[in-house]
């Protein structure tokens, strides 16, 4: 064959040789066919340890219960014993650890009557567990006051304040 | 001119040919094969469960998510969200989800968004109930089938995962999903979504919105440990999956799932 069309096909072919070499480097050496096979598991396989190393934050009500006895008993005894500490008070682990005991920040309540309003605005819908949580009209009761003003959201069936 | 004798033989081997399946020619890749066996002896395959005649809409699971995975507060995306629906006496269909119900549902109006607010009077609701969302771990994810580098991908456990640093933000996976559940992340520009929040399952812990939950409207479950709640509710009672028509094989099962939920 003539040098003219040899010569663009050796350039083609070193260019071929360049990227295989690049791909060498570039791929991680644990890219590869995960368990799943190679239709959904073809990925570096690293990143799953990745994921396991992100930070928890929400640290569950028995983490509170060393320290806060007395509210994580309290609680227990009433309807709002379902609710997570951490659901009012903000995530725990932001604040607690990596911090020594007098340096910690402090964790911010929500104490808006927004946040009471997400079960207590009553919405009577027939097929839903809505329908049985005790309501209230924001517009008509003591609008302009925080919830937790008269009532003890930690012992809510204890009369008011 | 063709004998009776080769037209026979042809027609005979051609009738034969048509017989063999398209995979009974398939070159069987080893790798690919031990793959789907190591698949079915594996241990763990995480599964959801969502009761919804206990959600109320207080939302405080979506809260919960948004802080634990670090998806930016205020931004209008989550990889969790809670759907109202209301069926009115009329016939007629309304369904909102406000910021993803980040803030639960404090209002008896629906926000129909450019259609504006609905206001409902209570007479006039048929049924209503609200439906929490997120990615259902599909056994046959089509997000992960479109990523056209490999940045998201199923684990052995059934979670299917975005790596960060492989995504090129593409937005093929985004678009490919059926259930709509994700996004990119406002942040690292990457496609988002839900993993059941695997840093917390991976160490024995419940996904946030799991544990935010005060009802147990929602759970986390091995669907191959056999006494398993979520597995035992499974098997024992009334569920049903999201789009199954789609053939995607969604893994987050619904008690009281309504024909009306899309």
């Amino acid at each position: 064959m003539k040098n003219h069309v040899l010569r663009p096909l050796f350039v083609v072919i070193g260019i071929v040789v360049l990227i295989l070499l690049a791909r060498i480097v570039i791929v991680p050496k644990d890219f590869g066919i995960g368990e799943r096979g190679y239709m959904y598991a073809w990925y570096r396989k690293s990143n799953e340890e990745d994921w396991k190393k992100f930070k928890v934050k929400y640290m569950g009500r028995e983490y509170c219960k060393d320290c806060h006895s007395d509210k994580y008993d309290a609680i227990k005894q009433t309807p709002h014993a379902a609710i997570q500490c951490e659901n009012c008070h903000g995530p725990a682990n932001d604040a607690v650890s990596e911090h020594p005991s007098d340096q910690r920040p402090k964790l911010v309540i929500d104490k808006s009557r927004a946040h009471c309003l997400r079960c207590h605005f009553p919405l009577p819908y027939p097929t839903s567990a809505r329908l049985k949580i005790r309501g209230i009209d924001p517009d008509k009761h003591n609008p302009d006051m925080e919830c937790s003003t008269c009532h003890n959201p930690h012992q809510p069936m204890e009369g008011l304040k | 001119m063709i004998s009776r004798r080769k037209f026979l033989k042809n027609t005979a081997l051609g009738i034969a040919g048509m017989g063999i399946s398209l995979s009974a020619l398939e070159i069987i890749d080893p790798r690919k094969l031990f793959a789907e066996v190591a698949a079915d002896k594996a241990a763990v395959r995480w599964a959801f469960l969502v009761d919804t005649y206990k959600c109320v809409g207080c939302g405080l699971c979506v809260k919960a998510c948004k802080e634990e995975n670090e998806v930016p507060y205020d931004a209008n995306v989550t990889r969790t969200w809670v759907e109202r629906y209301v069926l009115t006496k009329t016939g007629k269909l309304y369904a909102d989800t406000p910021k993803g119900a980040r803030d639960g549902f404090t209002t008896d109006k629906i926000d129909l968004n450019a259609d504006g607010i609905k206001d409902i009077s209570k007479e006039g609701i048929e049924k209503a109930f609200f439906v929490p969302k997120l990615c259902n771990q599909c056994d046959n994810p089509p997000c992960v089938q479109v990523c056209p580098v490999g940045a998201t991908y199923q684990a052995a456990d059934g979670v299917v995962l975005v790596d960060r640093k492989w995504c090129i933000g593409c937005g093929y996976c985004i678009m490919g999903c059926p259930y709509g559940v994700r996004f990119f992340h406002p942040v690292h520009h990457t496609a988002e979504k839900c993993n059941f929040c695997y840093h917390r399952i991976t160490k024995g812990l419940k996904s946030a919105c799991v544990q935010a939950c005060p009802f147990g409207a929602r759970q986390i479950g091995n669907i191959k440990d056999p006494n398993d709640p979520v597995t035992v509710a499974i098997r024992t009672q009334r569920v049903g999956v999201l789009k199954s028509e789609y053939g995607t094989k969604p893994q987050v099962y619904y008690i009281g799932l309504d024909e009306e939920v899309r």
